[in-house]
């Protein structure tokens, strides 16, 4: 089998705080596949961003530091790259998109130069080729009258139709694994709907990976192949798309089924939000850290040692009581009976 | 063309303010102490002079007609003639207007060629010991006067060392390389004036500009850091310190009026000061007038600067 | 009023109460010395015959331009005058003189951004593009024109100063009023039949006081430094008056052969701008809502 595109490996990501450096990626592991559509999802503070800037270098340029692990994408080790040298690789083989499409676009300059600067530095073209390069790109991603849009500026657009240039931007130079980081988060949602479908069209015409961080299981559903669920920095389940809706492995998992809108509208109750909020990350609590949460926590086995990812068949999970759980956990998202209306 | 009804806009919108600076003109030489006319007319005058200088002065008519009398002439290009020398006060101030704009020009270059580079640097490695002594020195260099920056120059530099000239000034057409020797110093000395408050700005500006989102942008697209920042970072930061560049420039000409003195160049600066102890009113007032309206000017270039620099500006 | 208006009464005056400042305020380093240096020297203005070691106009033509010494600290002048001395008692004028401007300054730009912010209308736009336009001439041009019509003199100096400066207390005095104007106390206190005066008294005054304590500190500086150069041009203090820049005036022709005098008058000129100049930001930082920027 093909090596896989990126491969992260026990990266660890600290932050420096009032209370020293904050470890807010713990050894995390995971690989995105050639071809492949990953989604990783956790809610804020799991560090599933932050996994992914720091793997191109992004998070370091806020101060951040990766005392341990390794990033290989294609072969090369990132982790420890020099800023020239990742600079070839950021924008040309991975593309990048953000959350927050009103702010991350330059407003000084036209969505046209923003895209062909980024061909004109990595593919060397001249600035005419750039530009139909750009047009090219505008058109491509679904906007109208791409030849003349190309001119405007970023207040020109929607949000929507900010985050299309944006993708536009980050496929210009065809990357082989394009990084979505929350990108329909902050998108009507209508908008996010189409917006999934222009992603997945792309993705089959360019034959490249996508890496998709969302907090929304309900895109996860639509879009992946492979899913990470992360909590508290830290990887606490994996498997393929399908195996992870039939039967999540860890309670976390389950308890984000159950809080999915469309879930709770099939079985004709509210959805269930999960209790609490996540710890911080100077003061996670001992054991498993989402034991404080957890419905089916133990005193012993889920407070007392950190826990290993386990590999069970396809899955990987993170949970003292896995094996006891399989059958409830699995119960919570099958299709239910008759006795509730 | 859009651009140029916006630059059209703007232009008219100033005419009310070029209308009030010409009043306030005006009303300067009624400030007088005394009677303007005896002034005019001299110690020993008659009764007979001072009614003369009455009437040339227009003073015995009634004050709107006094007003748009001057007016009038100032618009013809007439400031008056200058009681000591009798020249037209107009051509005083054109024959020196090029000293003193060589003179602004050239401390406006001195600031931004300091400003710029000590700002940006100041900005993107913020907290080092490079960024606190920068602060530190333009805390200093806002309170300290120009004239005794320009004063300490020419001790050491002119007088000790003697590499550069400490006065005159000669002309562009004449010799350029002189020319662009005799300006240094009083460049200098007007520019550190400024250059630290800009200093101050272009650093304020850039750490903002660099906290924000697309600046991330610009770096996952594998950009270099001299394009992050002097492309992306730059233009984007230029608006606040374009409107400080402004009002740092009207503090400049008034400097001229030191720095010439100091460095004996024959300036419009150092004209309104001889004409002080003439109490040649005429020429006090041009000066007044003219330096008001190149302000203006200014203000309105950089009011234009801001619809290049944010593209947002354009549409309204 | 309920007791939720009640805070925002409480909270809306822009000076905290004494102790909060003081506590705030004798944090800052900078600015502590600042204070201290500046009261250090107005006590040498103050005890100027006790501490100047010569008589300031005391000409000892055997002695002109001699560089420092035991006897003459900062050496001598073109006259054969301790410089010394003549700074020590230049700083009285100096002080006393910005003082003057500072006032010039706030007895025309308080009564005028009282109105123009609390009127409103017509009135504030009228008088605000006078104030714009004033504010087009450049400082010092427009300072020696007024010198040049009222003749040269350090009082008329420092009303040409005065005048100069008088838009910005203007500018900081309006933006007070009219953040003032519209508190919903302000509208309570006049639908309880408040008068006007009162209102202003009550709390448009106290919520000014704050900036226009700042804007006066940096004033100062600027008008210090506004003297001196006027005096330096001999447009301000006449001999045989000597403020520190008229010192620099006089000392500037024979600096190749002297050079202390020149630099010890520009230098004590610096120190006390800069001293005005980070008092005003220490005062700003203790003063105002917190709202930090840059550093």
């Amino acid at each position: 089998m093909a090596a896989p595109l990126l491969e992260i490996r026990d990266l660890v990501v600290q932050f420096p705080s009032p209370h020293g450096w904050l470890t807010v990626v713990d050894h995390v592991s995971y690989t995105v596949e050639r071809n492949d559509i990953v989604c990783v999802v956790g809610e804020s503070g799991s560090g599933k961003s932050v996994t992914v800037q720091a793997a191109v270098g992004l998070s370091q340029a806020k101060g951040a530091r990766v005392p341990h692990g390794s990033v290989k994408f294609d072969g090369q080790e990132l982790v420890g790259m020099s800023t020239r040298q990742l600079n070839r690789i950021r924008g040309a083989d991975i593309g990048f998109i953000f959350q927050e499409p009103m702010s991350s676009l330059n407003p000084a300059y036209t969505v046209g130069e923003q895209i062909a600067e980024v061909v004109r530095r990595h593919k060397g073209a001249s600035r005419a080729d750039a530009w139909k390069r750009a047009i090219q790109m505008i058109d491509r991603v679904g906007i109208a009258s791409a030849a003349t849009r190309v001119n405007d500026y970023p207040h020109q657009f929607s949000g929507g139709m900010r985050q299309r240039v944006m993708i536009a931007m980050a496929l210009a130079c065809d990357p082989k694994l394009l990084i979505a980081d929350e990108p329909t988060t902050a998108l009507d949602v209508t908008i996010q709907a189409r917006m999934l479908e222009l992603l997945m069209d792309l993705q089959r015409d360019m034959h490249m990976s996508v890496l998709f961080i969302t907090h929304d299981l309900g895109v996860v559903a639509k879009i992946a192949r492979s899913v990470v669920v992360m909590y508290g920095a830290q990887v606490v389940e994996q498997a393929p798309v399908s195996a992870l809706f039939k039967a999540p492995r860890h309670p976390y998992t389950a308890g984000l089924m159950e809080a999915m809108p469309q879930v709770a509208l099939e079985r004709g109750h509210d959805p269930i939000a999960i209790p609490g909020t996540v710890a911080q990350a100077h003061a996670w609590p001992s054991g498993c850290r989402f034991n404080p949460r957890c419905s089916y926590r133990v005193d012993g086995p889920c407070t007392t040692q950190p826990l290993p990812l386990v590999t069970r068949g396809v899955d990987h999970v993170r949970c003292a009581r896995a094996d006891e759980l399989e059958a409830t956990l699995a119960a919570v998202m099958a299709p239910q009976g008759g006795a509730n209306s | 063309m859009n651009a140029l009804r916006y630059l059209g806009r703007r232009a008219v919108s100033t005419v009310p303010m070029l209308l009030l600076v010409g009043l306030i003109t005006f009303l300067l030489i009624h400030i007088t102490p005394g009677d303007p006319a005896s002034v005019v007319a001299g110690e020993n005058a008659t009764e007979e002079a001072i009614q003369e200088a009455r009437r040339r002065l227009g003073l015995d008519k009634p004050f709107l007609v006094q007003f748009v009398t001057w007016l009038t002439s100032v618009l013809s290009g007439d400031l008056g003639t200058s009681f000591t020398s009798g020249k037209p006060v107009t051509e005083l101030i054109f024959e020196r207007m090029p000293i003193t704009l060589s003179l602004t020009a050239g401390a406006t270059l001195i600031g931004l060629l300091i400003a710029i580079p000590f700002g940006v640097f100041a900005a993107t490695h913020r907290g080092s010991w490079a960024d606190r002594t920068t602060i530190l020195v333009t805390s200093m260099g806002i309170a300290a006067p120009e004239f005794f920056i320009g004063l300490l120059l020419v001790l050491v530099v002119a007088l000790e060392w003697g590499i550069l000239p400490a006065t005159g000034y000669t002309p562009f057409s004449e010799d350029p390389i002189e020319w662009a020797r005799g300006l240094i110093l009083p460049s200098l000395a007007l520019g550190l004036g400024i250059a630290a408050e800009l200093t101050r700005q272009v650093r304020g500006a850039m750490i903002d500009v660099l906290s924000r989102d697309y600046i991330q942008t610009a770096r996952a697209k594998g950009l270099s850091l001299f394009s992050i920042i002097v492309k992306h970072g730059l233009k984007n930061a230029a608006i606040p310190v374009v409107t400080v560049l402004g009002l740092q420039i009207r503090r400049l000409l008034g400097g001229t009026v030191i720095v010439e003195q100091i460095f004996a160049m024959n300036g419009v600066g150092s004209l309104a000061v001889r004409a002080v102890f003439h109490r040649d009113l005429p020429v006090l007032l041009g000066v007044a007038l003219t330096t008001a309206i190149i302000v203006l000017i200014i203000n309105l270039i950089v009011d234009l600067s801001y619809s290049y620099f944010d593209p947002k500006v354009r549409a309204g | 009023m309920s007791v939720t208006t009640a805070n925002t009464v409480a909270e809306a005056n822009t000076l905290p109460p004494p102790s909060t400042f003081w506590k705030r305020f004798s944090r800052n380093p900078t600015a502590m010395v600042s204070l201290g240096i500046l009261l250090l020297i107005t006590l040498v203005a103050i005890f100027a015959p006790e501490l100047a070691p010569h008589p300031p106009a005391k000409s000892s033509l055997r002695a002109v331009l001699k560089p420092p010494s035991s006897l003459y600290w900062l050496g001598t002048d073109d006259l054969g005058r301790d410089v010394a001395s003549r700074l020590i008692y230049a700083s009285r004028l100096s002080l006393v003189a910005s003082v003057q401007a500072l006032s010039i300054a706030l007895v025309i730009g308080l009564p005028m951004g009282l109105v123009s912010g609390y009127v409103g209308g017509w009135t504030d736009t009228v008088i605000t593009r006078i104030n714009d336009a004033i504010m087009s001439f450049p400082a010092l041009i427009l300072a020696v024109v007024i010198v040049g019509m009222l003749g040269p003199s350090l009082t008329n100096a420092m009303t040409a100063i005065g005048i100069v400066y008088a838009p910005r207390i203007m500018r900081v005095v309006r933006g007070s009023t009219l953040s003032v104007r519209e508190e919903v106390y302000v509208m309570a206190a006049r639908a309880t039949g408040c008068s006007d005066a009162r209102i202003i008294i009550h709390h448009v005054l106290p919520n000014i006081v704050g900036p226009l304590l700042v804007q006066s500190t940096v004033l100062l500086g600027h008008a210090l430094l506004a003297e001196a150069g006027l005096s330096f041009l001999g447009l301000g203090a006449q001999p045989p008056q000597a403020s520190w820049g008229a010192m620099l005036g006089t000392a500037f022709p024979y600096m190749a052969q002297s050079p202390v005098p020149t630099i010890a008058a520009g230098l004590v000129i610096s120190v006390t701008v800069l001293c005005f100049n980070l008092l005003g930001d220490g005062l700003r930082d203790s003063v105002g809502r917190a709202r930090r920027s840059g550093e």
